[in-house]
């Protein structure tokens, strides 16, 4: 259908600090013991696009990516890594990639989303408006609590703003406005012209980006190209194009059609123009249109361009892994409401223990948890609504209540983890107390240490 | 095939002894027609040949239903070898329900029957209108053998985008146009066999978004004819070409230059002073209300309109802002205002041909009015939507829309009393689209072919809509 996917997988990002590391980049994060890119490649599998550009920051992240990614899906689907030098942003990261995109249309999925929203809409949203751009809206996920104690550092005054502004038409099917977090402090600033020609705007606070977007190519392209300073596709090129989209300054058509094929389809200059007046006229002219005509006479003609959106249902699961606070959350729902997704079966008790794993004597493993292959769990244990990876020892006694354990962890006797992340390879020895931590690959919690709160990383 | 026009055969009532031998023997012969072609590598030149070859090939591909009911919805023109052409295939009826069955299974668009369906109307398709976009959006990428043009202009059928019959006509040629530019021939099959059924698979999908209207059926018709028109010598390319150019000289010829003459004979219709009424947004007549104003005659335009959907608001929008004179009411005062009125000037969506006015719903009414009230009814229409066909009511061949949008009235909630409509076993809600006005209220009709009685539209569309002539 003329579409071209690019799935931005991002590096190793600052805000999952403890967690990802070089070896284990953002891409490759476990959630419910698959990594979060799998999601994303699950969800473009089923919509039937097999053939994808995955971009990654950074040679070696890349590397680690396209050695997964080929080892999991080397039959089904072809994927291309680019990678793309660190930091460059996300609107540089498209530009790096520009030789590759040659669709029409071309779809720009994050690679932390985790979503079963059918990307087929979207796709037909966009090319039923014609629009330039189509973005993918959902409603905010309620955070669950801890909301900033895990962000590093005890900054209570800096509340992430998790959500955006967007102002939509009555028909809720254009988008009038997008202000993200940062920006909301301060004032919102809405073209007057816009609102003159659709006369009534919906601003909403409940909806956020879900960072799939749908752009046309040609514009997509001139826009990065004429303007070199955008740094990324949400913040900066999307509110561009929202913001004139009743101005528009980009070539709509790509080449002009000055040139025929040379045969006789000569149609002169007015037919042409009544031709686009029938089609103008037809049956219910959006306020680009009205615009347009009405701004007639004046030399310079107007010319708009659509901004789409497409609004997810509400039992549609979306989410978005770009904080500490969202993987736990998405861990949570994964394994809970949102189970399809996961792609497991779960057992008659609600959750997922893997043949391989062994549990011991009066061990529960409540609903909703997971437990991984090759796992051990000594007795007198109590997992509730948690994620054990693979290859754990876990020694008796000990309670794992919300919590995300990756592969190869050690767990002495005794210990007790609340709301915590601990990473691959750590070694946890007896009686070691974690509440709302985080554990960095490869440490080791000493005995009998009771922490609160705190990152834990290897120096 | 020819199980299929028995069996729907049977639902008519029982032809003469007479009639059922023509038909067998024209069958017989267009059967020993296709035999002959089968055995040639290709398609003949000769258009006879091509015709009949051209008519089973899309029936016998496996979505045959509808494409016979598109084929035969246009009837076809007698020709001196296939004389079982005289007699047009009845068209899908919905009330009968293998044949549904059969249509559902290979359809593309999932359906779901609406409730409380009309029993007057139960031959005609009605459907809920809420699940097929979100349901067809969904399966975006899923159909690949559709071309994306041709999947654009289905949705925007289906959500409503595009209503009108010139409108819808020309976004589909234009899709026609851009899936023609990117098709590629198979190998081993012929141009002409392969493209034509390619173009009734899009045509299936199209009429299952929505039904198509009688100007769609003769635009596709012209299309299948030019293509099977084409000489054999022709390179695929330059056959491309051909047809593209074809497709534009049809959009210019018949649509845009026909609305041209329709309008510089009607403006001559128009004197100083007089009050013009005008039934919802038609586009002739819009341009010759423009033209005449432009051409500086003092008159007054009075403009009638309906709900759901207010179409007469557009046109009033755009009206006064050209600077004309408009009074805008809705038809339930056409009455009352009938009697300041000197002209009624009225579009179509079709002229059938007994000089039946096929038109949107109220149209009808507007015209027994002003008949009653002695006012000339003018029907501006380009030739391209005349039909050969002949229909004495509105019922036996019509389309319903969605009942939703009567049941309440935008930015009204308070007038909310139909809600819950549908649980309600014995109230059923019925939206007719188009309506038929009987010859008799009819003054004028002005085309592109002149302005003539009604009488005169059987020999236009006679003399003026052999396919050799169409362009």
């Amino acid at each position: 259908m003329d579409f071209q996917v690019v799935v931005l997988a991002g590096g190793v990002s600052k805000k999952l600090l403890p967690l990802v590391s070089h070896e284990l980049p953002n891409a490759l994060l476990p959630v419910a013991n698959r990594p979060v890119l799998s999601y994303v490649v699950e969800l473009l599998e089923l919509s039937n696009l097999k053939d994808l550009i995955v971009v990654v920051e950074g040679k070696d992240t890349a590397l680690n990516v396209g050695a997964w990614i080929s080892g999991a899906y080397a039959d089904r689907l072809h994927v291309e890594v680019a990678a793309v030098p660190e930091d460059v942003g996300t609107a540089g990261a498209i530009r790096a990639i520009a030789r590759h995109l040659y669709a029409k249309d071309i779809l720009i999925v994050s690679g932390d989303l985790v979503s079963d929203v059918p990307i087929g809409a979207v796709a037909a949203t966009h090319r039923r408006h014609d629009a330039v751009v189509t973005a993918l809206l959902c409603n905010t996920p309620v955070s669950g609590p801890l909301e900033s104690v895990s962000s590093g550092g005890k900054d209570k005054a800096k509340k992430p703003g998790r959500y955006d502004l967007i102002g939509l038409d009555p028909t809720k099917q254009f988008l009038l406005h997008i202000a993200t977090g940062a920006e909301v402090e301060k004032d919102l600033r809405i073209q007057k012209s816009i609102l003159r020609s659709v006369g009534q705007v919906e601003i909403r606070a409940d909806l956020m980006d879900a960072h799939l977007y749908a752009f046309k190519r040609s514009v997509l392209l001139e826009v990065l190209d004429q303007n070199g300073e955008f740094h990324s596709l949400k913040h900066d090129v999307l509110p561009y194009l929202v913001r004139s989209q009743l101005k528009s300054e980009v070539l709509l058509n790509g080449t002009p059609q000055a040139e025929e094929n040379g045969t006789e389809k000569v149609i002169s200059q007015s037919n042409q123009q009544m031709l686009s007046q029938i089609l103008a006229n037809a049956s219910e002219p959006t306020f680009h249109l009205r615009h347009e005509l009405s701004t007639n006479g004046s030399d310079s003609v107007r010319r708009t361009h659509k901004c789409c959106v497409y609004i997810a249902g509400s039992n549609k699961y979306c989410a978005r892994l770009n904080s500490l606070q969202a993987y736990n959350d998405i861990n949570r729902d994964v394994i809970g409401e949102a189970s399809h997704l996961s792609g497991y079966s779960f057992s008659s008790h609600n959750n997922i223990i893997d043949p391989t794993a062994e549990l011991g004597a009066k061990t529960t493993v409540g609903p909703h948890c997971m437990l991984g292959e090759g796992s051990q769990m000594g007795d007198k244990c109590s997992v509730k609504r948690s994620v054990i990876g693979r290859h754990c020892r876990i020694g008796a006694n000990v309670k794992v209540v919300n919590s995300v354990v990756m592969n190869h962890v050690t767990i002495g006797d005794g210990c007790s983890i609340q709301g915590s992340v601990i990473c691959s390879n750590v070694q946890l020895q007896e009686r070691a107390t974690l509440k709302d931590c985080q554990v960095g690959a490869g440490y080791m919690v000493t005995a009998g240490s009771d922490c609160k709160g705190e990152v834990l990383t290897k120096k | 095939m020819k199980d299929q026009s028995n069996s729907s055969k049977q639902q008519k009532p029982k032809l003469t002894k007479a009639e059922r031998r023509e038909l067998q023997e024209a069958q017989r012969a267009a059967k020993a027609a296709a035999k002959g072609e089968g055995n040639k590598a290709s398609a003949t030149a000769t258009s006879a040949n091509a015709r009949p070859a051209k008519a089973v090939k899309p029936a016998q591909k496996s979505d045959n239903a509808s494409v016979a009911a598109t084929e035969k919805k246009g009837g076809d023109f007698p020709h001196e070898k296939d004389r079982k052409k005289d007699v047009p295939q009845p068209r899908l009826q919905y009330d009968d329900k293998s044949r549904v069955e059969k249509a559902k299974r290979r359809s593309v668009v999932k359906q779901t029957e609406a409730r409380n369906r009309v029993e007057l109307f139960r031959h005609l398709p009605q459907y809920e209108h809420g699940s097929q976009l979100p349901d067809l959006e969904a399966k975006f990428f899923d159909l690949y053998p559709m071309h994306p043009a041709v999947y654009k202009v289905g949705l925007q059928y289906i959500s409503g985008d595009i209503s009108g019959g010139n409108d819808r006509c020309i976004a589909m040629l234009q899709a026609f146009q851009e899936a023609i530019k990117d098709y590629k021939v198979p190998p081993e099959k012929s141009l002409g066999r392969d493209l034509t059924a390619k173009i009734g698979s899009y045509v299936s999908f199209l009429i299952e978004c929505r039904p198509l209207s009688i100007s769609m059926g003769n635009a596709i018709r012209f299309l299948k004819s030019q293509i099977a028109k084409l000489p054999l010598t022709l390179s695929e390319s330059e056959a491309k070409t051909s047809l593209q150019a074809d497709i534009e000289r049809f959009i210019s010829e018949k649509i845009v230059l026909a609305n041209k003459v329709i309008v510089k004979h009607a403006v001559t219709k128009i004197r100083d002073g007089d009050v013009l009424l005008t039934y919802g947004s038609s586009l002739a007549v819009e341009m010759i209300l423009l033209h005449a104003h432009e051409l500086g005659k003092q008159f007054r335009v009075v403009i009638v309109d309906s709900r759901p959907k207010l179409r007469g608001q557009q046109l009033l929008r755009r009206l006064v802002e050209k600077g004309l004179n408009c009074t805008y009411t809705h038809i339930n005062g056409v009455s009352y205002i009938m009697h300041e009125v000197s002209r009624v000037f009225l579009g179509a969506e079709s002229i059938l041909s007994n000089g039946t006015v096929y038109s949107r719903v109220g149209t009808a009414s507007v015209a027994m009015v002003a008949h009653a009230a002695r006012v000339p009814v003018i029907v501006c229409c380009e030739a391209y939507k005349f039909h050969e066909r002949v229909q004495l009511d509105s019922i036996c061949s019509n389309e319903l829309g969605d009942p939703e949008v009567i049941s309440n009235v935008p930015g009204r909630m308070d007038v909310n009393h139909l809600n819950g409509w549908a649980d309600i076993e014995n109230l059923q809600l019925l939206n007719l689209i188009y309506d038929a006005m009987p010859s008799d209220y009819v003054s004028m009709i002005v085309t592109d072919y002149g302005m003539v009685p009604p009488t005169s539209v059987p020999v236009i569309v006679r003399e003026y809509g052999r396919e050799q002539v169409w362009i």
